[in-house]
């Protein structure tokens, strides 16, 4: 009997359903916003005894995740095809706006990064983290795949146009991650195995010269990826304290606020770029498992709704925001344990600061929108 | 690949998964990498990183040990300690060291010329030890630093024991000083044991006794953050931390009397001189004194290049140490041991009479030696020649005994040696010999013994010299009747803790041989004349019989080695001014020599301080002579090394010799 069903059910499942309803009307995907939610709710607890009990970055930091929550919800909403007529435009004025932060962005870190805008400080390079992949996969959504060597040609342009601009601030790890948030779309596309490994190859090469033109800093944190001991107290430094702070915590850790690495600040950069290793020292090996975990579930499930979407903007887009997540995970994990050199990645929606959680969420927020349109795109 | 391509939705689907099902496996190997790795930090070397996460957060601090006291015979302190805030670096936690010392310099707390001199100081310390740049702060210098304190990791305030010598330049010489540990210093010292220590024995007995003063430092984990500050917890978490106590150094018990020595130093005040006092009984030092002197105190809180450069190049020289090291002419002081080497060797008859004229010239040579003031003493025999301290018959007596035997006879009175003092830096002075000469001398016409030299040394002139405290040593071996202590300053150790002492046994170097009793008591004899008819004998009667030889030394070493000054020439090419004495005569508790550099005659000016002297350790407050002390239960003496006896007294020789 469905009355007695719905009527005789238990208030648990009354909410949940209520949920799912409202879930459905705001276009969001009840799991991966439970996922997102997870890590969030974790990063809050671990970042609170990384500041050194500072309740007003914590404060900050939940008043970005609401920002960031509010441009997830708005863009959940917005219909992908005007999303795809946007790309063009949303592209070229960031790469006009990475012009301008070039010839006069505010100065600060001893690079150009930002537009002061007056209440906050915007990073145009933190739109084309999405604005570059959104143009990669208009691009190819009226083309057929796989990509041929024209559209490879166009495809690059549209890449290493603003990577160029964002290498030049410099911000070499930004730069790195728009690159590749652009070159997923084109893997994801169908590219060629024997093309990515030329391009790989090409690469090694560019990287061969990349060092000749590369910032003392920059080459500094590449010698000191390949030797760490080389330099303990200099750029050295980072990587072997963080290690300590890891390994130090063992299986369990030394239990939250107790990680003396983090609290009596030989950890450098604790709260931002580091703070993975503060999950390590205090919540140990099963503490790191869990966020992992968390990490891999938001990813899987980003993938699935990438594979259920019908139209090539969609599914390019949609798996390009899905893997770069995933990136940011491997490429922060990767330095802060020695895997990887030291490139300024945020761990996401963990790291303090910056406006990159408002970036992440959107793109999730994009990611949502493209799944729940997917009946009304024709085929 | 077809030249016009129709876009295939179902077959770009299959693709698309095709290559999400590809980057899952990329996936999932990079996550297997990662968590891998985490394994490794985690589990396989978790130990290795707990031990270096330890190291990180807990410093070890030396606690360092308290330096002995050291106090006079009465009890009296000498050389205290003192709390005092000092300015300490830790080396490895300095990002920049050359700017750190610079702004210090700009806040007023070290000074500019210093820098070289830390930056050199600092190199040479290990790392993570802490290490003074500035001593004795000023509250306000604390304030100045306290405020901009975070502006300079890796230094911090701490409060440390300082050296405090309540009495200024009292005895300064015998005492030394500490210093700040210098580069010199870094290469003979253990540095662990003495990390956080600032200061170290420079002179004298806070140098010679530096091992036993020092103490042996404690220390203390403490908890640090990555800028090396202490914190008291860290997070919620507080870790047990060892600690273990520094041990004391020994307090030293000089056998120095302050009452004494402060007595010595007034009576001199105001000259060049040095006043040495001995118990001829055990070698204790009574008095050592040095004028003019320094304020310890200098050097305990760190002196300024412009304090040292004022000392350093005072005409008076008060850095010197003229009882140790300041080396003079003995004068007529030695007259009382060439009669008594006369006597042992049978040269002269003591009662014949020689004619004094007021002058003596060798036998074939025209060169005249003359008596003092040209005087003229008239018919004088050996014992009126000494109460009156007749040259001409000493000029006699030296050429009768010849230069072998005169240089063999002192030897054992210590002329030419170290007395071997407790402390560091004496010289031995120059006992002429005919070896000596030819070591001494290049030119081989320089190096042959000439008898007119002999002549001279009847009256303590020519090669010999001596220092005031081998002057007081010899005096003491005429009163002990030939018995030789060793001088030594320091008299007992005492544990701070239980208060137990220590005593040290006075070290004995035997007797000089060969000496008849009766010569013995004839020269005694002859000096109480000295005081009561003779020369002396303007100080007037005692309540006690006391010996005594004066002298007068002419100048030439110290003035050879003084600047050129017209305004204190004269002054200073003066002859200085001996007095030798002991008291009681018969049984002598002290002896002591009298220098007053450029004092003109000895009766005039350095035998008024001797008597000083005497009546204050002697007298009791009544003016009355005290009891003497009873005897310590003997200590087994420990004998010393001692030099060879001089030859057997050749009396056929001497016999012939006499004229």
């Amino acid at each position: 009997m469905i009355y007695e069903d719905v009527s005789a059910g238990s208030r648990t499942r009354r909410t949940l359903s209520g949920a799912a309803r409202v879930l459905f009307a705001l276009k969001i995907d009840g799991p991966l916003v439970v996922g997102l939610g997870l890590i969030a709710a974790f990063g809050l607890v671990v970042l609170y005894s990384a500041s050194g009990q500072s309740i007003g970055t914590v404060v900050r930091t939940v008043m970005r995740l609401a920002l960031g929550t509010v441009a997830m919800l708005v863009l959940a909403r917005v219909n992908p095809n005007f999303l795809r007529r946007a790309t063009p435009w949303l592209y070229a004025a960031g790469v006009l706006l990475l012009v301008v932060v070039a010839a006069a962005g505010h100065i600060g870190m001893g690079a150009q990064r930002w537009l002061n805008l007056g209440l906050f400080r915007f990073q145009p390079s933190e739109l084309m983290k999405l604005a570059v992949p959104m143009a990669c996969a208009w691009y190819l959504h009226e083309r057929a795949l796989p990509p041929t060597w024209m559209s490879l040609g166009a495809m690059a342009a549209i890449i290493l146009l603003p990577v160029g601009l964002v290498a030049v601030e410099p911000d070499l790890g930004t730069a790195a991650l728009i690159a590749v948030a652009g070159a997923l779309v084109v893997v994801l596309a169908g590219l060629r195995l024997r093309v990515m490994v030329l391009l790989l190859a090409l690469g090694a090469l560019a990287a061969w010269f990349g060092w000749h033109f590369m910032h003392d800093y920059q080459r500094r944190r590449v010698a000191t990826f390949l030797n760490p001991q080389t330099d303990p107290l200099g750029a050295g430094y980072h990587i072997i304290q963080s290690q300590i702070a890891i390994g130090s915590g063992g299986i369990f850790g030394k239990g939250w606020m107790n990680g003396s690495q983090a609290q009596l600040e030989f950890l450098p950069e604790r709260s931002t770029d580091f703070i993975f290793a503060v999950v390590g020292e205090e919540f140990g090996l099963l503490g790191l498992l869990l966020l992992l975990l968390l990490y891999a579930f938001v990813v899987a499930r980003a993938i699935y709704l990438a594979t259920q979407t019908q139209d090539t903007f969609a599914r390019l887009l949609a798996g390009s925001i899905a893997l770069t997540f995933f990136v940011y995970v491997f490429i922060n994990a990767g330095m802060v344990t020695g895997l990887l050199p030291v490139v300024g990645v945020p761990l996401p929606l963990v790291s303090y600061g910056g406006s990159s959680v408002v970036t992440l969420l959107a793109g999730f927020g994009i990611l949502m929108a493209l799944y729940s349109r997917r009946k009304l795109v024709g085929s | 690949m077809p030249a016009v391509r129709i876009k295939d939705q179902w077959r770009e689907q299959r693709l698309f998964e095709r290559r999400a099902l590809v980057c899952g496996a990329l996936m999932v190997l990079a996550a297997v990498v990662l968590i891998g790795r985490l394994v490794v930090l985690q589990v396989v070397r978790h130990g290795y990183y707990s031990e270096l996460s330890q190291g990180n957060r807990v410093r070890t601090e030396p606690i360092p040990a308290a330096r002995g006291l050291i106090l006079d015979r009465n009890g009296e302190v000498v050389a205290a300690n003192q709390p005092a805030y000092q300015l300490e670096l830790v080396p490895e936690e300095v990002p920049n060291l050359q700017q750190t010392l610079a702004q210090l310099a700009q806040l007023g707390l070290i000074r500019r010329e210093e820098i070289d001199e830390l930056t050199r100081t600092i190199d040479s310390s290990r790392s993570f030890d802490s290490v003074p740049i500035r001593l004795r702060l000023s509250d306000d210098e604390v304030a100045r630093f306290a405020v901009r304190r975070f502006e300079f990791p890796g230094i911090d305030i701490k409060t440390r024991q300082t050296r405090w010598y309540p009495s200024g330049a009292l005895a300064v010489h015998a005492l030394g000083y500490v210093g700040a540990i210098s580069e010199q210093d870094l290469k003979h010292i253990d540095r662990a044991a003495y990390a956080g220590t600032a200061l170290i024995g420079k002179l004298g007995v806070e140098d010679a006794y530096e091992r036993k003063l020092h103490g042996t430092n404690g220390f203390r984990e403490v908890l640090v953050n990555a800028q090396g500050r202490s914190v008291e917890r860290q997070g919620a978490f507080v870790p047990n931390l060892r600690t273990r106590p520094p041990t004391a150094g020994d307090d030293l018990l000089l056998s120095i009397d302050l009452k004494v020595q402060r007595v010595a130093e007034s009576a001199l005040a105001g000259h060049r001189g040095a006043v040495v006092a001995l118990d001829p009984n055990n070698g204790d030092v009574i008095a050592l004194v040095s004028l003019p002197g320094f304020d310890p105190n200098l050097f305990a809180r760190g002196i300024t290049p412009a304090e040292f450069g004022a000392l350093a190049n005072d005409i008076d020289r008060p850095l010197f140490n003229r009882a140790l090291r300041g080396t003079y002419p003995p004068g007529s002081t030695v007259k009382p041991l060439l009669a008594l080497a006369a006597l042992t060797y049978h040269v002269v008859d003591p009662k014949a009479h020689r004619y004094c004229a007021g002058s003596f010239h060798l036998p074939g040579s025209s060169f005249i030696y003359r008596e003092y003031h040209n005087e003229h003493h008239g018919n004088v025999d050996l014992d009126e020649a000494i109460v009156v301290s007749c040259d001409v018959y000493f000029y006699g007596l030296a050429d009768a005994l010849g230069i072998d035997r005169i240089s063999a006879f002192m030897a054992p009175f210590g002329f030419g040696r170290l007395t071997g003092i407790d402390i560091p830096g004496e010289k031995s002075g120059i006992l002429p010999s005919r070896e000596w000469k030819e070591r001494a001398f290049a030119r081989p016409a320089d190096r042959v013994w000439f008898p007119g030299e002999t002549v001279s040394l009847g009256i303590g002139q020519g090669y010999l010299s001596v220092t005031p405290l081998q002057l007081a040593h010899y005096a003491s071996i005429i009163a002990a009747r030939g018995k030789i202590w060793k001088p030594h300053l320091v008299s007992a150790y005492r544990d701070p803790r239980t208060g137990r002492m220590q005593r040290i046994a006075p070290a004995t170097e035997g007797e000089v041989p060969g000496i008849a009793p009766a010569d013995w008591e004839r020269v005694v004899r002859d000096m109480v004349g000295v005081t009561q008819r003779g020369t002396a004998a303007a100080i007037g009667r005692a309540p006690y019989t006391f010996a005594g030889k004066t002298g007068t030394a002419q100048v030439f070493t110290v003035a050879r080695t003084e600047r050129y000054n017209v305004k204190n020439i004269g002054e200073r090419l003066r002859d200085h001014s001996w007095f030798i004495a002991f008291a009681p005569a018969d049984a002598p508790r002290i002896a002591l020599a009298v220098i007053e550099e450029n004092g003109g005659a000895g009766a005039s000016a350095a035998a008024p301080i001797a008597r000083k002297v005497l009546d204050s350790y002697l007298l009791g407050p009544d003016g009355k002579l005290k009891p003497a002390p009873a005897p310590p239960a003997p200590a087994p003496p420990a004998p010393a090394e001692r030099p060879p006896p001089p030859p057997a007294p050749a009396h056929t020789q001497a016999a012939a010799a006499t004229t």
